[in-house]
């Protein structure tokens, strides 16, 4: 047996100091040599363990053997014919916990870094310009509305059109891509990779129809009494989330939703070029330790903050964020505030927050969620100034659609009861999934509830 | 895209655009909003629906000239496209026989208070109009307000036409006659929407207003639009836009309209400069 290779190939990044100031992307990708160095390293194991890890089951270490063949054009059509957006996987799955969780490498402690090898796949197809498209079947004759342009509704629609469906996509802004647009920032996911994966979809046939709020401009009823044979919801977890205390509505405090819907959908970091303003302070608290809190926290050192809190109420092994944008945040001199939560809001006669009163919290005995709980320590109130919040906790399902769909159970936080395997809901010719289903979790699940879903509703349709 | 089918001045600074706009129009209802986009890098504006033909399947909007959007907007011509036009968005107006109804409409909302009016009168309201504007230059639509009320009173600030004075002041008259007033509905700018909750407050009449915060997505997804409104926060777009006006935390309303005054400045001088150096060339 050859000897295993542990010299697992870092990624090129910008400089700490330097990318906190600017939105260009932070990751630079790899180079061909370090692509080929790091494809040659994977032991195309015959157990494919990375396969079991990764929710769509791509191809792992036959792509990999493309790229370390030279063959990319290959590698491009084994990645795609499981996941049709790479250039966007390679960038913000949590490979850690999938597929590089699961590399027989991962063991030794130097998994083969499959994300960054899939971005430089999909990447490589970008920089030559054409992309190759797949075979389409011939037409069905059926209709599906997919509403929602987010990769579990991008995923769904390709997947359908593919099999010869004639599929809208009815998305409520004014561009397609879902969080990917709105919510993951320009210096994570560069939104000109979004839109040619938007228009890959499009070029498969599917016609996407923008400013179409469902609920309002079109209910469900609507679509499937116009044509439409089956309707898939890929509508996302898209309502923010407060924390209820005294103070919120300050001007000043933001949803993580506003704040990074104006800097990254509506381009604020570029105003007044763009019309759409945003006030990110001196002293910016993000409440929350998610990606989303991550997020927020480093749009605000590039918007220009001085000084950045994460405040958190439990310790940094129960932060939700992916380590890799931690390490990032930390490295470009963001402040984790642990153990913190905050109690109420003080603002000035203008109207404006100028402080957040915290508790000091302790870890308890584990919660329903396996962490361990935060408890208040009794008396240990202090306060922080700040001129600007961003209340980064989380986000549940808008109820648009559910309230004005008859027929459609929806749980107790709002998520549509949808079966796991098929996407079916209690609705008739109405399929759901991603984080409508799942409340907020990843682009990777979205993806592979969009293809079950895709799959149930062809064959509901041929059947 | 959508076409702008027609564009009328109503006065110098108010302006009326009918814009091509079929599945908008199939569900548009008196007191619905749309979210507005002038160019591509534009900012997301609601502004009310004021009328629309589904036919046609059209969709009117009267705008004032404010800031660098509407400006924007009011530089566009028949013919002309605009990018984004998402709705009808926002709970309509709740309409039912109330039995007498007065609708307040203040600046360019008049516009907006006749589809409410006219709903009012289908359904059976006797149907008291009061519209109010700073001088004689800037009333519109009187005509079309009086053919959907059965009274009409008129106010300028400064006396130029019809009664001098605000709104308010014929309001109360009518609190205080012999009339039993059901509701009153009131439109326009939010002091004029505030002065007319006080000045119905102590007589018990139930007060409906439309409130106008920022917004940005305009369906629930960012709480920009965030308001108070007896004491819980409410989400403008998709909880209103209609609101208890004896209810509504109106100085935090007025705190967060000012929330961007300095961007909205800087916005409009560079919007300025760009259009003096565009006409010299
Ligand atoms: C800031 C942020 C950072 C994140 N970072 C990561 C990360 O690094 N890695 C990762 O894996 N995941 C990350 N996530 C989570 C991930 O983005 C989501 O889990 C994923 O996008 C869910 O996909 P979706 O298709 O279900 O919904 P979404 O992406 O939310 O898309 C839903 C779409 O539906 C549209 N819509 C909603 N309602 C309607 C309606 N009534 N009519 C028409 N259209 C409607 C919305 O406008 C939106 O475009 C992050 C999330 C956020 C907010
Ligand atoms: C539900 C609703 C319905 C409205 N209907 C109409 C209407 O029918 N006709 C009309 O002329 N105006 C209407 N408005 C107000 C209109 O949206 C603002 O005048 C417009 O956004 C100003 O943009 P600007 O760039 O021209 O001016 P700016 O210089 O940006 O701002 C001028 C004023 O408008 C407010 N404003 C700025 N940006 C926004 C925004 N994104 N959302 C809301 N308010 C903002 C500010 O508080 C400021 O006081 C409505 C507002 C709301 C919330
Ligand atoms: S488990 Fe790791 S080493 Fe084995 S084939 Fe997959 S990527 Fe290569
Ligand atoms: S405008 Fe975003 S929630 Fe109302």
């Amino acid at each position: 047996m050859p000897k295993l290779d542990l010299n697992r190939i870092s990624m090129p990044k910008q400089e700490p100091l330097v990318r906190a100031k600017n939105f260009n992307e932070v990751a630079l990708g790899y180079t061909a040599e370090m692509a080929l160095a790091e494809a040659s390293r994977c032991i195309l194991c015959p157990k494919r363990a990375c396969v079991d890890g990764c929710p769509v089951e791509v191809d792992i270490p036959e792509f990999i053997d493309a790229v370390r063949q030279g063959n990319m054009r290959d590698a491009v059509r084994i990645l795609k014919s499981k996941n049709s957006l790479p250039g966007i996987c390679g960038r913000v799955c949590p490979q850690e916990t999938q597929c590089e969780e699961t590399c027989s490498l991962a063991k030794k402690g130097a998994p083969i870094a499959i994300g960054r090898l899939e971005r430089y796949v999909a990447d490589w197809e970008l920089a030559q310009g054409e992309m190759e498209k797949p075979e389409i079947a011939k037409p069905t004759g059926r209709r599906i509305a997919v509403v929602g342009s987010g990769p579990a509704g991008l995923t769904a629609a390709a997947d359908l059109a593919k099999l010869g469906h004639e599929v809208t996509i009815f998305e409520a802004l004014h561009i397609a891509g879902g969080v990917l647009m709105y919510g993951i920032p320009e210096f994570r996911m560069p939104k000109h990779i979004v839109q040619t994966e938007v228009d890959y979809v499009r070029s498969l046939g599917v016609e996407v129809r923008l400013d179409s709020v469902v609920g309002k401009t079109f209910t469900v009823d609507d679509l499937l009494g116009n044509g439409y044979n089956a309707v898939f919801l890929g509508i996302g977890a898209g309502a923010p989330m407060f924390l209820n205390i005294p103070g919120e509505n300050l001007n000043g405090i933001y949803s993580a939703n506003e704040f990074l819907t104006r800097t990254n959908l509506m381009k604020a970091y570029l105003f007044p070029e763009y019309d759409t303003p945003i006030k990110a302070g001196r002293r910016v608290a993000v409440i929350g330790a998610g990606n989303v809190a991550m997020d927020g926290a480093r749009c605000s050192l590039r918007l220009g903050a001085e000084e950045v809190y994460i405040v958190y109420r439990r310790s940094e092994a129960e932060m939700p964020a992916r380590l890799e944008e931690k390490e990032n945040a930390k490295e470009e001199g963001i402040i984790f505030k642990l153990l913190t939560n905050p109690k109420q809001f003080f603002g000035n006669d203008q109207g404006w927050v100028t402080g957040m009163e915290c508790y000091q919290m302790e870890l308890g005995e584990p919660d329903d969620s396996g962490r361990r709980r935060p408890i208040v320590k009794p008396g240990s109130e202090f306060t922080i100034d700040v001129d600007t919040v961003v209340v980064a906790l989380g986000t549940t399902p808008n109820p648009l659609v559910s309230k004005t769909t008859k027929d459609l159970e929806v749980t107790r936080r709002g998520t549509v009861v949808a079966d796991e395997e098929t996407g079916k809901t209690t609705k008739p010719g109405v399929w759901a999934g991603g984080d409508i289903v799942t409340g907020a979790a990843t682009v990777i699940s979205a993806m592979g509830a969009g293809k079950r879903a895709a799959a149930s509703i062809d064959e509901t349709l041929r059947g | 895209m959508y076409k702008i089918l027609l564009r009328e001045d109503l006065v110098p600074s108010i302006h009326l655009f009918k814009i091509e706009a079929p599945a908008v129009a199939s569900k548009a209802q008196a007191g619905q909003f749309v979210i507005v986009r002038v160019d591509e890098k534009g900012e997301r504006i609601p502004l009310t629906i004021a009328d629309w033909d589904r036919e046609e399947g059209s969709i009117t909007i009267v705008v004032m000239a404010v800031g660098a959007t509407t400006r924007k907007l009011a530089q566009l011509e028949a013919g002309d496209y605009i990018p984004t036009f998402a709705g009808p968005l926002g709970l309509p107006t709740h309409i039912e026989k109330f039995g007498t109804v007065v609708c307040v409409g203040g600046g360019f909302a008049v516009a907006t208070i006749v589809p409410i009016a006219r709903a009012l009168k289908e359904a059976g309201n006797k149907v008291i109009s009061i519209m109010g504007a700073r001088n004689k230059d800037l009333l519109f639509w009187e005509d079309r307000l009086g053919s959907v009320s059965d009274s009409l009173i008129v106010t300028t600030d400064d006396g130029s036409y019809a009664r001098k004075g605000v709104v308010t002041e014929p309001l109360k008259e009518l609190l205080e006659s012999n009339e039993k007033i059901d509701r009153v509905i009131a439109i326009g700018p939010t002091v004029m929407m505030k002065f007319c909750s006080l000045t119905t407050q102590p007589f018990g009449v139930k007060t409906i207003v439309s409130l106008n915060p920022i917004m940005v997505d305009g369906t629930g997804m960012c709480g920009c639009c965030r308001v108070e409104v007896g004491g819980e926060t409410k989400f403008t777009c998709v909880d209103g836009p209609d609101f208890d006006g004896h209810q509504v935390d109106w100085d935090l309303l007025f705190a967060r309209q000012r929330i961007y005054l300095d961007e909205e400045k800087r916005s409009l001088e560079m919007w300025e400069q760009l259009s003096k150096s565009g006409s010299e060339k």
